[in-house]
């Protein structure tokens, strides 16, 4: 990593930790999402434009409060309601005379949970709870959030734009639902966070000033974790980001090829980060209360825990496997199950499990790729080469593709 | 905030209605009006709409009026009914929504 790499990451790291407190200050101020989002926003891109030069001052909730104040002012100026906003700002010492900004004084953490469970709202579409999620709370830019998702700046605009009526016109409340809803509602959450990690984990090794999504989705599950600490899918996930970005970097071989599981250095592993991860995920299941992402996590780990590919407790992971599948059903886990059986069983059997999915998973390059490894063991290496084709036009993630065509070419 | 509910039936919810016995379909009617009955603090009103087929639509972009036989939207799902409701938030009205015995799919629009 270069200078402007870590410079660049500290930045985030530091915008992130005062973006959501900050959204939570303004909020108690303005009382109105939409307002409080913008002004978070604003006060951000100021940082990044000042703080480059400057340094990062010595406190930065107190620098982006000042900014957002300043902003809040000149709006309110200009809004009908003026007198009646300002004479609020007063009141709470918000005014222009007040020297301590109060907004690292006492915003309940749990606050910054309410600002989580409105921008992951189930009225909301799912690209918008992300780009709001990663606005509001992790304190990304626009054009940050438009090159992690190679979509045009424009259309996340118009998103966040859109999500924000929608708050505003159809009545979604800021505030934790109730117990009652909490499940599903924390589910939805918990999508979101493992969709950003998804992304910026499949994204190859982008350019130094590309945003690593994966450090905001261990960020947000961190946090989480600490304002949901008994609720055991949210250290499941939390684990699970955690046990991959452990083996992050045997990912990668020189020149940025994908290295796949078997191939993979385990030396590179972090072993002291694999047993954080594993006490996590340990303690979560004294609870009782298994959910798909402690399982996920728990295969994982198993992979994580062994020395050597030889070694791999696959009668282990298959039992998992089928755990998973009986909380939660997919063709996607059923092929990874497939997988597993491969090794636990052999490949005729794989084949057979992987046969049943055609239909299913027919548009999905795993699938393909999956079969042809199982059609090369099996001795049929030119149903094998058409499956790795057909696995090829399938997937448009560079270092995927790269795999393929060596294995065409050394297949 | 105000909304309205607009209550969707589907042609298999339909089909399933008129093949249930009278005392199966009287409990079903039951669900409804006792359901009614635990939210009535949050109806401020509503109606049941009679079939799509005695509807009339009246397109009146075109230059001259032209009346039409037929609902709007032509489609397996229909509005049958709706419920003019008052709560604090759109999470209010999902948890309303959600114990819904009458109709397979609610529409929650908020009222202006």
């Amino acid at each position: 990593m270069t200078v402007t790499d870590a410079a660049h990451d500290r930045l985030a790291s530091v915008v992130r930790q005062h973006a959501g407190q900050l959204a939570v200050a303004l909020m108690r101020v303005t009382g109105d999402f939409a307002t409080a989002e913008d002004l978070v926003q604003d006060a951000v891109l100021a940082a990044l434009r000042h703080w480059p030069q400057e340094g990062i001052p010595d406190r930065p909730d107190a620098w982006l409060f000042t900014v957002a104040r300043r902003r809040a002012l000149d709006e309110f100026v200009r809004a009908d309601n003026y007198r009646a906003k300002l004479a609020q700002l007063q009141r709470l010492g918000y005014g222009d005379q007040a020297a301590e900004p109060a907004v690292s004084a006492e915003p309940a953490e749990d606050e910054r949970l309410r600002l989580i469970f409105t921008c992951c709202h189930p009225a909301l579409p799912r690209q918008a709870q992300v780009a709001l999620t990663l606005r509001v709370v992790c304190g990304l830019t626009t054009s940050q959030i438009a090159h992690a998702f190679f979509v045009h700046e424009t259309a996340i605009a118009q998103r966040i734009t859109r999500a924000k009526r929608k708050i505003a016109d159809a009545g979604i409340p800021y505030r934790v639902p109730d117990d009652d809803e909490l499940a599903p509602r924390l589910t939805e959450v918990l999508t979101v966070i493992y969709l950003l990690f998804n992304e910026g984990y499949l994204a190859t090794t982008g350019s130094p000033a590309s945003h690593d999504l994966t450090d905001d989705a261990e960020w947000l599950a961190s946090l989480l974790h600490q304002l949901m600490p008994t609720e055991p899918e949210v250290a499941g996930l939390l684990a699970l980001i955690r046990l991959h970005r452990a083996r992050a970097d045997a990912r990668f071989g020189p020149g940025g090829a994908l290295v796949l599981l078997p191939d993979q250095d385990r030396s590179l592993w972090d072993r002291d980060a694999i047993a954080d991860a594993i006490r996590l995920l340990t303690r979560a299941a004294r609870q009782q209360r298994p959910g798909p992402y402690q399982l996920q996590a728990a295969i994982v780990a198993c992979h994580a825990e062994t020395e050597r590919w030889e070694d791999t407790d696959w009668e282990q992971i298959v039992l998992l496997y089928d755990m998973l599948l009986h909380l939660a059903p997919s063709p996607v886990t059923r092929l990874h199950r497939a997988i597993a059986v491969r090794y636990a069983v052999g490949s005729q059997a794989a084949l057979a499990e992987l046969d049943e999915l055609g239909g299913v998973l027919g548009e999905y390059h795993l699938y393909h790729a999956s079969r042809a490894e199982l059609l090369r063991d099996l001795g049929h290496p030119d149903e094998a080469c058409a499956a790795d084709r057909r696995a090829l036009k399938l997937t448009a993630n560079p270092a995927e593709q790269a795999v393929l065509r060596q294995r065409l070419t050394w297949g | 905030m105000k909304y309205v509910l607009l209550l969707v039936e589907t042609e298999e919810f339909a089909r399933d209605l008129a093949t249930l016995s009278p005392a199966e379909r009287d409990r079903t009617y039951q669900r409804v009006v006792d359901w009614m009955a635990t939210n009535a603090g949050k109806i401020r009103g509503g109606g049941e709409l009679a079939p799509p087929e005695t509807a009339t639509t009246v397109r009146l972009d075109h230059g001259e009026p032209v009346i039409l036989d037929g609902p709007f939207v032509d489609g397996k799902e229909v509005v049958s009914g709706y419920l003019k409701i008052e709560v604090d938030d759109l999470d209010e009205a999902l948890r309303m929504v959600r114990t819904w015995p009458g109709s397979p799919v609610v529409e929650i629009r908020p009222l202006v």
